[in-house]
Order: C-alpha cells, then sequence, then structure tokens
C-alpha cells in the first residue's frame, strides 16, 4: 500500500467523520467547527486529485468565507453554551431509515454499473489552461455562464443588503 | 484497501450526501440547516470532479460546474443568512417551527 493511498484513505475518514458529527452534535458552535473539518477534508481530496485550483477556490470560498460568515450569525443570533433542543426520537428513525434505505439503494446502482472512460489524452487541470477555457468564446468556451455567475454574484449581494437593512420604523 | 479509484470517490459523495440529508431533516435550527445543505453541494462538487477526472480527463467541464456551484453557493449562503438574521430580529427566534407566517 502506497503513501498515496493512506492519504487518501485518512483524507476520506476525516471529511465522513466530521461530516457525521456536525450533524449529530448538539452544540452549534461545535456543528460550524465540523463542518469545516469536513470542507477541509474535501480540498484535500481535490489536491490528492491533482486539482490544486478547485482545492484553492474551495478552501478560500468555503472555508474563508462560508464557514466564517455562519460562524458570525451564531455568534449574532444564539445564546453562548446553549445546547440545541432533543429532536423527537420517531424522527430521528424515520431520517436515519430514510437516508439508509437511499444511500444503499444509490450504492448498489453505482457499483453495479460499469463506467466507461475515454480513451482522450488528459488535459492538466493547470491555471492557464482552466483561463483559456473559461473566457473563450468558442465551442465548449464558458464565458457567458462566467458573466451570468458575475452577475448572480452582484444581484445577491445588493439583495443581501436590502434584506438586511434595518427596516425604517413606519409609525412614531 | 484497494487503490483509491472513481467508486471510492462516489462512496463518499453519496455518503456524505445522505449526511447532509439527515441533517437537513432532522435538524431545526435555520443555521444547522443552512450547514447541511453545504454538505450536500459538497458532495455534489465531489461528484463532478471525480467524473472528470477519471472518465474525461481531456476536458474541464466537470471543474468549470464545480467553480460555478461553488460561486452560487457563496451567494446563496450570504442570502440565506441575511434572511436568517432578519427573521432573528423580527422573531427572536431561529426555529424553523417559530418561522409560519410569510409576512410579519
Amino acid at each position: 500500500m502506497s503513501g498515496s493511498t493512506i492519504i487518501f484513505y485518512l483524507l476520506a475518514t476525516l471529511t465522513l467523520v466530521c461530516g457525521v458529527a456536525s450533524v449529530l452534535t448538539r452544540l452549534i458552535f461545535r456543528a460550524a467547527i465540523y463542518v469545516l473539518f469536513s470542507l477541509i477534508g474535501i480540498a484535500g481530496i481535490y489536491f490528492w486529485l491533482d486539482y490544486q485550483f478547485v482545492a484553492a477556490v474551495q478552501i478560500v470560498v468555503y472555508v474563508g468565507g462560508i464557514v466564517v460568515l455562519i460562524i458570525f450569525s451564531i455568534f449574532l443570533t444564539q445564546q453562548a453554551g446553549e445546547k440545541l433542543p432533543k429532536q423527537k426520537i420517531g424522527r430521528k428513525i424515520f431520517s436515519g431509515l430514510a437516508v439508509f434505505c437511499g444511500f444503499a439503494l444509490t450504492m448498489l446502482q453505482v457499483f453495479q454499473h460499469l463506467f466507461h472512460s475515454t480513451s482522450e489524452e488528459a488535459l492538466p487541470a493547470s491555471v492557464s489552461n482552466i483561463g483559456s477555457r473559461m473566457l473563450s468564446i468558442e465551442k465548449g468556451g464558458y464565458a457567458l455562464p462566467f458573466e451570468l455567475v458575475s452577475i448572480l454574484l452582484l444581484a445577491a449581494l445588493i439583495g443581501c443588503i436590502v434584506i438586511a437593512l434595518r427596516a425604517k420604523p413606519e409609525t412614531k | 484497501m484497494t487503490e483509491p479509484g472513481l467508486y471510492h470517490l462516489l462512496f463518499i459523495s453519496a455518503a456524505l450526501f445522505f449526511i447532509g440529508i439527515y441533517g437537513f431533516l432532522t435538524r431545526k435550527n435555520l443555521i444547522t440547516i443552512l450547514m447541511s445543505v453545504e454538505l450536500v453541494l459538497n458532495s455534489v462538487n465531489l461528484n463532478f470532479i471525480a467524473f472528470n477526472k477519471y472518465l474525461w480527463p481531456g476536458r474541464l467541464d466537470g471543474l468549470f460546474f464545480t467553480v460555478f456551484i461553488i460561486a452560487i453557493a457563496a451567494a446563496e449562503a450570504a442570502v440565506a443568512i441575511a434572511i436568517i438574521i432578519n427573521l432573528y430580529r423580527s422573531h427572536q427566534s431561529i426555529d424553523v417551527e417559530n418561522a409560519e407566517e410569510l409576512k410579519y
């Protein structure tokens, strides 16, 4: 067993264990930290697959952005040290059963299916390849989705400001 | 333990997806529900990257889908947290069960 295999299994264990812990813990701050480590594990898997650009984006956007945002909103809305209320046991059993059946069904389908790989030569996911493909307007280029996502982000940011603005008191 | 390949990545991705679904079904707090949704989105990203790497290595389409999903997830999280904070201001609670009015 080579070192790369061991690293892969370590990253997979980190991702899955932290994911399970984040949905089971009753302390909301711990849940956020577990999600953080799960996302770091996924970024590690991207590194392992030689997709450095996606791994960097994952760390910058998810770990540096979204998780920090979530932690801020926990501080704004939650009393410190307070546990989340217990969920009904019936609902837990029902959800666990549904999730287990869905997972078993999916894995059964996946392992029965034989995937065929194409035999074209590999295009390295280097930043120059990604950049030239993302901004190309020819067939297979991603210039239009890129612009659409920019507009979506702008609209979302303005929408956030409008939503989170404190409404003026109407009667005084 | 075998050499990791496409099936291992699909296993991780499916497991993470259903972990997220479990959190989505059992949580009541809106922020924890948002975290579960992030897990689900990440499992989808992992799937795209795995298929790109092992089935179509000559193209970068899966990678672009992943990058765009990450951008959309960031926008979604920002809007969701703005709504959650607004809800907390008006109801002093962010449990789904207390948020039953469409307009206050």
